[in-house]
């Protein structure tokens, strides 16, 4: 898992309308990354569903919000669409989880991120981050206020 | 904006909804939930004193904030239980004309249910409740607190 206090590694991925996010874009403002394992997955749906419930308060703190997994962007498109969100989803599609990777949230063995949760500061350095003990839990939209504090 | 950091689930209330007697059970729900309707009809039979805390997640059930509503506005007429029951009871039938419908089984005065259901004070209510729950870091409903729910939790 990446350090707080390291610069986050920059990345270009697509999102969920093919329109290509990099992580320099969100330099001056707060980013929330949100690495799940896959679009459509029982537990990503109700972390992205309970998320979204809470998007305003956390964008009214100077923080946005970006969903990566290694799903494609139509898939995330669907996916939105199905969830009724629109928590922008970055497709770290090809090379397979390169971004999971650079931040160490990658799992080797599902070929997926894991559940973690990664807070970069308006400097591009890592301000906190929370990994769950493992892919099946998620933590509450109250641990991103805690941090957030 | 309000503050979402950690917090105990708050103690009961004068503003909480709560029936039965015995041990508390404080259950945040959905009210378009299937997990929690299967959960609720277990929770009914139990000897507990139950409070119903509001936990909609509209992006995961688009209905869920209109039937909260409608239990709230039904609530302001003595019968915040007898709705949550029918919406549970029934979960097919939950657009306006069916919510009408348990309206005037319940007794209601639809006029005064319509009003209060989309009133400001009633969207606040429900979202106080919500807010309680997030603090307390619910992330699925039903979620159940309370010495009842302890008494009751799988040891295994």
């Amino acid at each position: 898992m990446i350090a707080v206090g390291e610069s986050a590694p920059d990345f270009t991925l697509r999102d969920q309308d093919g329109e290509e996010v990099s992580l320099a874009s969100y330099r001056g403002r707060k980013v929330l990354l949100v690495f799940y394992p896959f679009d459509f997955s029982p537990v990503c749906s109700d972390q992205l569903s309970l998320y979204q419930e809470v998007k305003p308060e956390i964008e009214a703190k100077g923080v946005s919000l970006a969903g990566i997994s290694v799903d494609s962007p139509y898939a995330h498109k669907a996916f939105q669409a199905k969830l009724g969100i629109d928590t922008t989803l970055l497709s770290d599609f090809e090379p397979k989880g390169e971004v999971a990777r650079a931040y160490g949230s990658y799992l080797d063995g599902p070929g997926m991120a894991n559940r973690t949760l990664v807070l970069i500061d308006e400097d591009g350095k890592v301000a906190w981050t929370y990994e769950s003990p493992n892919p099946g839990e998620f933590p509450g939209a109250n641990v991103i206020f805690d941090a957030l504090a | 904006m309000s503050d979402l950091t950690s917090a105990p689930v708050p103690p009961l209330g004068p503003d909480d909804h709560v029936r039965g007697e015995g041990e508390l059970l404080i259950v945040y729900a959905d009210l378009a939930c299937a997990h929690c309707a299967a959960a609720w009809a277990e929770i009914a039979r139990r000897p507990a004193r139950v409070a119903f805390r509001h936990f909609p997640v509209a992006s995961k059930h688009p209905r869920a904030p209109a039937l909260h509503a409608a239990a709230e506005a039904a609530g302001r007429q003595g019968r915040f239980f007898a709705m949550v029951d029918s919406l549970y009871a029934d979960r097919g039938h939950v657009d306006d004309p069916h919510l009408w419908g348990r309206v005037e089984e319940l007794g209601l005065d639809l006029t005064r249910f319509e009003a209060d259901r989309r009133s400001e004070e009633v969207a606040v209510r429900v979202r106080g409740d919500f807010e309680t729950g997030i603090r307390a870091g619910v992330t699925t409903t039903p979620a159940l607190f309370g010495p009842a729910a302890m008494a009751t939790a799988d040891p295994g």
